[in-house]
């Protein structure tokens, strides 16, 4: 049914998406939380900061991305000589691209899992004598769960279908072809049209799946 | 017994001012007063769950807030146990992890055993099942046990009866005697029923418009009425 560059992209496009949700959930349960519990002056930059790149054409976003990481920018010639890492037209820039456009997603669906979440729990943890980390894995985090698991899942989906900023740090290249990149290759060679459609069918599963997963996950952890 | 002692200043944004000071040496005081009066707004700040614009308390010998000195002690380690009006139990644990989520903190001399606790509030049926199946009883008396377990130098109520009818009013009412007697922990609560107030308090400090405005023992104190004071905390 796929040939091996249909297999390949399939793949990548799967490692990358897990790789997102790895890197970019770290950083965006502290910052969900932040945003749902805190007040502070910087927060409207903060947010505008955040949501750009929902906002922004992903080209534009990319080649942003572009200019920080190509080799012969500073955040790239850091990358390289200190940890050999090379993000631009390579694939740990599929990583990169995807984690930036799907990040807005991630935070918002976290921070809106904390803000359901009765702050008044949290003081009666502290007046049961937990400090603030113990509060916040105990009560704050498995509470607002259901967020976290619609964030990552959100990430995964928007991280299987990123193109625009894709293509414009990455490139077409067959060692880094994701699943949009190798249907939009294949819409001009001959057949081409028609060829798409095993790959279609699977970013459609795929983004179905994930949802479905999604859901099902939030339930368990509602009724919980 | 620890002494408390408490002072406080803040002005609301709404401009409602609250300036009390009282002292507690009695092991049940009340606060009494009508709805809005700053009743539960003392204990937050009693237990550090809010800051004033000016805050003293001292407990026993430890002064564990005082804005003059900027010294703030965080809820964790002020050693004080609440029991919310709603109760605020963890809706995605177990009553048997509810009750044993403070029992961690060290003990600070009390000797308060799960066992008892579970026994005296008659918990045991109930140790599997989540808050979300339980009555507003079950709940209370499961809220009283958590706020116990964490070993508390002193136990703040806030209208402990509030959301009850009466017939489970006059339950509760055993179970908080019960406790009373048998752990000897000095306790403050809130309230705007005279029954309760009268059955459990030996002090009572009358909270209105964000002052106290008399004190005494309950008979002497209280407004010589059979009637509640409208509204809650």
């Amino acid at each position: 049914m796929f040939n091996e560059a249909e297999w390949n992209a399939i793949r990548l496009s799967l490692t990358v998406s897990g790789y997102v949700v790895l890197f970019t959930l770290p950083l965006a349960i502290p910052l969900g939380y932040v945003l749902a519990r805190k007040e502070f002056r910087a927060k409207w930059l903060v947010e505008v900061f955040l949501n750009l790149s929902l906002v922004l054409p992903p080209v534009v976003t990319g080649y942003m991305l572009l200019l920080l990481f190509q080799a012969d920018a500073p955040v790239g010639r850091f990358l390289r000589s200190t940890f050999g890492i090379r993000v631009a037209f390579d694939w740990k820039g599929l990583v990169v691209a995807a984690a930036v456009m799907s990040f807005p997603l991630m935070v918002r669906a976290i921070r809106l899992g904390f803000q359901g979440v009765d702050p008044r729990l949290e003081m009666a943890a502290r007046t049961l004598g937990a400090r603030r980390t113990r509060t916040f894995f105990t009560i704050s985090l498995p509470l607002a769960m259901h967020g976290v698991i619609s964030g990552s899942v959100l990430a995964f989906a928007r991280s299987l279908g990123e193109f625009g900023a894709t293509v414009m740090l990455v490139s077409q290249r067959e060692s880094t072809q994701t699943i949009p990149l190798l249907i939009y290759s294949m819409r001009d060679r001959v057949g081409g049209l028609d060829a798409i459609w095993p790959l279609v069918a699977v970013s459609i599963l795929l983004a179905g799946a994930a949802l479905a997963a999604s859901e099902f996950l939030e339930r368990r952890t509602r009724r919980r | 017994m620890s002494h408390l002692s408490f002072a406080c200043r803040h002005r609301f944004p709404d401009g409602f001012e609250l300036d009390v000071a009282f002292e507690c040496d009695r092991r049940v005081t009340s606060l009494f007063g009508r709805s809005g009066s700053g009743k539960s707004s003392i204990l937050s700040i009693l237990a550090g769950l809010f800051n004033a614009d000016y805050a003293r308390v001292q407990l026993g010998d430890r002064v564990i807030a005082d804005t003059d000195q900027k010294l703030f002690t965080r809820p964790e380690h002020r050693r004080i146990g609440f029991v919310f009006q709603d109760h605020l139990l963890f809706p995605h644990m177990t009553v048997d992890a509810n009750l044993n989520y403070g029992a961690a903190r060290e003990s600070g001399g009390t000797d308060i055993s799960y066992d008892r606790v579970v026994e005296v509030l008659e918990l045991r049926e109930l140790l599997g099942r989540r808050p979300g199946s339980l009555s507003g009883g079950q709940r209370q008396r499961v809220a009283l046990g958590r706020a116990l377990l964490s070993r508390p130098e002193l136990l703040l109520m806030d209208e402990p009866l509030a959301a009850l009818d009466e017939e489970l009013k006059s339950r509760i009412l055993v179970y908080l005697q019960r406790v009373i007697e048998e752990w000897h922990i000095p306790t403050l609560f809130v309230s705007h029923g005279q029954t309760e107030v009268r059955r459990l308090a030996e002090w009572v400090y009358v909270v209105d418009a964000g002052r106290i405005t008399g004190q005494g023992r309950p008979s002497e104190a209280l407004p010589d009425t059979r009637h509640d004071v409208e509204g809650g905390a």
